[in-house]
């Protein structure tokens, strides 16, 4: 490690990074986080099977240590961002930028009380000079992350236990939870990109297997093999854009030619010493690896498709955890994107593009799922469209608020759904459910409060993030401005819409859920207290995580209470950009709570009033009215088949981008022949038959079919001999390998 | 005998320096190298699988002694204990699992053969051509054998990563082994 | 020594290896002639080593030999396997992707 860094005091033209390596015995050690589920995962692995309970108690006793742990990391780090200023222990890093200029710290000044992040690191290995290092970086972000996916984790397997129980891979199922929540935390206290990198990949992995749990049928297993394959794509950007920053880290750096640390390359990128388009192009890989991994539209096609997986794995992996570990790679590397995507001072950039525009694709898509999990996966998708767009805001504070709370309320609602599936063996909402308020009250509310807190009414979690993510956008110029990073004002509009269809979408699924008449067929009954228990403990968290960070300013509480949450998890150091913080408005709270009631009331409306109403009429349960809009309207059946058939995405990836062109050319060649040469054929033709008559004999006969039978015959003869060489023999196609490459290699290196 | 000297000598009777001969290890290097090729080529030709197995140890053992010659004793002395030791061993076992090939191997056609022959002559042609033209009169000028430290120093700091890489492959092959041999 | 004395000599092993791999039909004599190819860049590789003076020749010949010895493990495996089924160990008698 002391090769990478020196001291502040010791050279001239150093860069202070904000991070120490020393500190709290839990700061130092977050890497025993990691390791539990990890051994847990090996312990299952070799003696789950001979446990009493499968495995499960191992896990579970796993992810309750490391989640003790992770607390108390919390707690460590709150009092060290209060009292440790540590200066002088400071590390830093020396750097030149491309045109040979020192860099200046003075010209880097941290706004605010500055924090000191702790690392840790050990040389993993060396190659051609370099030290690769693994270690941790344990920061706001990271302890904010580490307590969201333990605890989430955790009460997720207790969920699991009776979810999944008297699976033929319970084992399997458990060994597979562990190692996604050791990939997932060794994500978040990655202290290089190489190391994030490689838990990136390793939550991928365990997804795929997740997902493909019940690989028996055919649609799992392609669903597995969808997630896994779309975000190989992604995964390209990712490893283009961390060897792109890696060299150029090099390029500032006079003593080594390349770093994967992840402060050195945020430090050098917010304080201007690395070249603008470099940032650009590794700006934009990495987003294609965010747009994979977190959903983001057009590459979200396989999020949906993954809840083909238990509903646990849904809920853990696709909806509180790993599907936001590409938001959280950006707040990672955030000075990176905000350099390279110049984020401050403007009103558009690529990622608030794409999230906002996934945003809204989402939330559209959510209205016409028939599937309660797929109504919930569409969610999914638009809230982290939410996060990436508060990201490319600039309110980085909001999107990790918003990935906070987002986690608790969504992991609350796939539960649940998870639950009603249990009592009614669907997730057809309008065949299978209906009425289930009455039989599943501990569901029932707990789906409530997750709906609520999604839709964001105050003052339940939702409210709070998506609130300051629209005071970021910069864009609420009315009744006294909010002043962002820039002037989204396109940002703030796709978010309010999105505000209003997420109220809209969740009312529809609540009422098709639990209200009118049950039905399906059987006798649904509440779920037991291992499901139950977990559902309460996220709902009464949904209900309170918003008070973590109540808006500054906010008049009624004790300044002492406002933006704890922005106060503890975002870095002020050298390693994070300068960012502007908006101020909060009364006014916009009240516009978008307004929005949101407005969007609750119109659904509310269509299925509490006309919906019941015509079901009382026709004497049972309908989802939707016999005569409504769609059926009425043009203009909406047309969009509701748009909706239905997902943008018609998938048809474009497997129909037009897989299948190449030869769809449409087939198509123009066919009706080109039908058409223009059958015609003008069949006019050649017929005066031709004559003359033909008259050709047929002399010309035909001898030399046309003579000159097509001979090339026939030659090609079935060299095809014979050819076919000789497909002996099948592997010996003989030794021969010709040995014998080609040995030839290419005196023909190398006679020639070159 | 006195072919096998000539022929040792004659590599080291150096025309162009007239630098100085080093007549015994010369010597030692014919007689080694002129044993492993004719056990290479019995090996190859010989109808009885375990015989074959025999030549081999048998250029497997001069081998080593090259590696002696070249001052890289801990290589030859792996070259012993894992080659001879080990890999034949297991070979043998292999022919006596296999009774069917135990035995004789009876001749193929003489069309394989003059294929496989063209293509090792190709082989060599072009080695040999290309070494020749490179390296011409290049000299062995080793100062002093390399010792075990030397190597183990190398293999674990320089190396550490392509060891460990080996030792999963090694892993692996024991686990493919004992998969696909596995009679149930 | 000359360098190429030995190299020649190894080119020499590694024709009559690639000789033995093609030529002959029992599988646990083509297994034996790929450890002759392998032994041929081994005598190759320390030869470099002796002429450069350097170590990594050596421990890249040691590589060799591990690799050399998985190798065989699961080719003898595989021997093994295709004699249970078959009886029989004539690699000219599989020809499954004759085409």
């Amino acid at each position: 490690m002391g090769g990478l860094f020196v001291l502040a005091a010791s050279a001239a033209g150093s860069l202070p990074l904000g991070v120490t390596e020393s500190g709290n015995w839990f700061l130092r050690n977050a890497w025993l986080i990691p390791l539990l589920p990890a051994l847990s995962f090996v312990g299952i692995l070799f003696f789950g099977k001979r446990l009493p309970r499968g495995g499960s108690e191992l896990g579970i006793a796993a992810l309750g240590i490391a989640l003790l742990l992770s607390v108390c990391t919390g707690l460590a780090w709150m009092s060290h961002r209060d009292d440790y200023h540590g200066q002088e222990t400071h590390l830093s890093v020396v750097a030149v930028d491309h045109d040979g200029r020192a860099a200046d710290p003075g010209g880097h000044q941290v706004h605010g009380e500055p924090s000191v992040a702790v690392t840790n690191t050990v040389t993993w290995f060396q190659a051609g000079g370099v030290e690769f290092t693994a270690g941790t970086l344990v920061d706001g972000p990271a302890v904010m992350m580490l307590f969201m996916v333990t605890l989430v984790s955790l009460l997720i397997h207790v969920y699991s236990t009776d979810y999944v129980a008297g699976d033929r891979r319970y084992t399997h199922f458990f060994a597979f939870m562990s190692l996604f929540s050791a990939s997932m935390l060794l994500l978040v206290v990655s202290e290089n990109t190489l190391q994030l990198l490689v838990a990136w990949e390793l939550v991928g992995v365990c997804s795929f297997v997740l997902i493909g749990h019940w690989w028996e049928e055919r649609d799992n297993s392609d669903a597995a093999l969808k997630a896994f394959l779309t975000n190989r794509v992604g995964d390209m950007g990712l490893i283009v854009g961390v060897t792109v920053l890696f060299f150029a880290v090099g390029a500032a750096r006079p003593d080594t030619f390349g770093s994967f640390s992840i402060v050195e390359t945020n430090a050098l990128a917010s304080s201007g010493m690395l070249p603008h388009t470099t940032l650009l192009i590794a700006a934009c890989c990495l987003m294609a690896a965010v747009m994979s991994k977190s959903g983001q539209f057009f590459l979200h096609t396989w999020l949906p498709d993954a809840m083909a997986g238990p509903t646990p794995v849904s809920a853990l992996i696709h909806a509180a955890t790993m599907v936001v570990a590409g938001v959280f790679m950006i707040a990672r590397l955030y000075g990176v994107f905000f350099e390279g995507l110049s984020i401050a001072g403007t009103s558009i950039n690529l990622m608030a593009l794409v999230g906002g525009f996934t945003t809204l694709v989402g939330a559209c898509l959510a209205f016409v799922q028939r599937d309660i999990k797929k109504v919930l996966a569409y969610s999914t998708i638009s809230q982290l469209g939410y996060m990436v767009m508060a990201l490319g805001v600039g309110a980085w504070t909001a999107a990790m608020f918003h990935l906070f709370t987002h986690a608790f309320f969504k992991a609350c609602l796939f539960l649940g759904s998870g639950s009603v599936s249990h009592a009614v063996h669907s997730f057809d909402m309008k065949s299978d459910m209906g009425g289930l308020r009455r039989v599943m009250p501990h569901t029932y509310r707990t789906f409530m409060i997750g709906s609520i807190a999604l839709a964001g009414l105050p003052p339940l979690a939702g409210f709070w993030s998506k609130d300051e993510i629209l005071a970021g956008t910069g864009g609420w110029g009315l009744l006294g401005g909010t002043g962002g990073n820039g002037a989204y004002t396109l940002m703030l509009v796709m978010g309010m819409v999105t505000a209003a269809l997420t109220a809209a979408y969740m009312t529809r699924c609540v009422y098709l859920t639990f209200f009118g008449e049950y039905r399906g067929h059987g006798q649904p009954h509440e779920s037991g207290p291992r499901i139950t228990v977990p559902l309460w403990i996220l709902a009464g968290l949904a209900l309170v995580a918003g008070f973590a960070n109540l808006p500054k300013g906010f008049q009624l509480v004790p300044e002492s209470l406002q933006e704890r949450f922005g106060h503890y998890v975002e870095p002020v150091a050298g390693y994070f950009p300068q960012v502007t913080h908006a101020t909060p408005s009364w006014s916009l709270a009240m516009v978008s709570t307004l929005v949101v009631l407005a969007g609750i009331g119109v659904a509310a409306h269509y299925y509490f009033v006309r919906v019941a109403r015509a079901s009382k009429a026709a004497g049972q349960s309908l989802t939707e009215l016999p005569n409504g809009p769609t059926t009425r309207l043009a203009v909406a059946r047309l969009g509701h088949t748009l909706l239905a058939n997902k943008y018609y995405l998938d048809h474009l990836y497997t129909g037009i981008v897989a299948g190449g062109t030869k769809g449409p050319v087939a198509r123009f060649a066919y009706r080109t022949n039908q058409e223009v040469l059958d015609r003008a054929v069949d006019g050649v033709g017929r005066t031709a038959v004559a003359a033909g008559r008259v050709v047929y004999h002399q010309i035909d006969q001898k030399v046309v079919d003579g000159f097509i039978n001979g090339s026939g015959q030659v090609s079935i003869d060299s095809g014979e001999k050819l076919r000789r060489i497909q002996s099948g023999k592997v010996q003989n196609y030794a021969a010709i390998l040995f014998a080609a490459a040995t030839v290419l290699a005196g023909l190398l290196i006679v020639f070159v | 005998m006195s072919v096998v000297v000539l022929c040792a000598a004659l590599p080291g009777l150096d025309p162009l320096t007239g630098g100085e001969v080093l007549v015994a290890q010369n010597v030692a290097f014919a007689v080694i190298g002129l044993t492993m090729v004719a056990a290479a080529l019995r090996m190859v030709t010989t109808t009885n699988v375990v015989h074959a197995a025999l030549y081999l140890v048998i250029v497997l053992a001069g081998a080593a002694g090259l590696f002696i010659l070249l001052g890289a004793e801990f290589v030859a002395v792996t070259q012993v204990l894992v080659y001879i030791g080990a890999i034949v061993v297991l070979f043998l076992f292999g022919i006596m699992l296999t009774r069917g090939s135990y035995g004789t191997d009876e001749d193929v056609g003489r069309e394989r053969h003059l294929m496989a022959a063209l293509v090792g002559v190709l082989v060599l042609g072009v080695t040999a051509g290309s070494l020749v033209d490179t390296f011409r009169d290049a000299e062995l000028a080793r100062s002093a054998p390399s010792t075990a430290a030397q190597i183990g120093d190398s293999i674990f700091g320089q190396y550490i990563v392509p060891f460990e890489a080996i030792s999963v492959l090694l892993l692996a092959a024991l686990i493919g082994a004992v998969v696909v041999a596995r009679s149930d | 020594m000359l360098l190429n004395q030995f190299l020649l000599l190894s080119a020499v092993l590694f024709a009559i290896g690639v000789y033995g791999v093609l030529a002959r039909r029992n599988g646990v004599l083509v297994l034996m002639s790929i450890e002759l190819i392998l032994n041929a860049v081994n005598i190759n590789l320390v030869s470099f080593a002796a002429f450069r003076e350097a170590v990594p020749g050596e421990v890249f010949a040691l590589f060799v030999v591990a690799v050399a010895a998985a190798e065989v493990g699961v080719g003898l495996a595989m021997v093994l396997l295709l004699y249970r089924n078959r009886r029989n160990i004539d690699l000219t008698e599989i020809d499954l992707m004759r085409g």
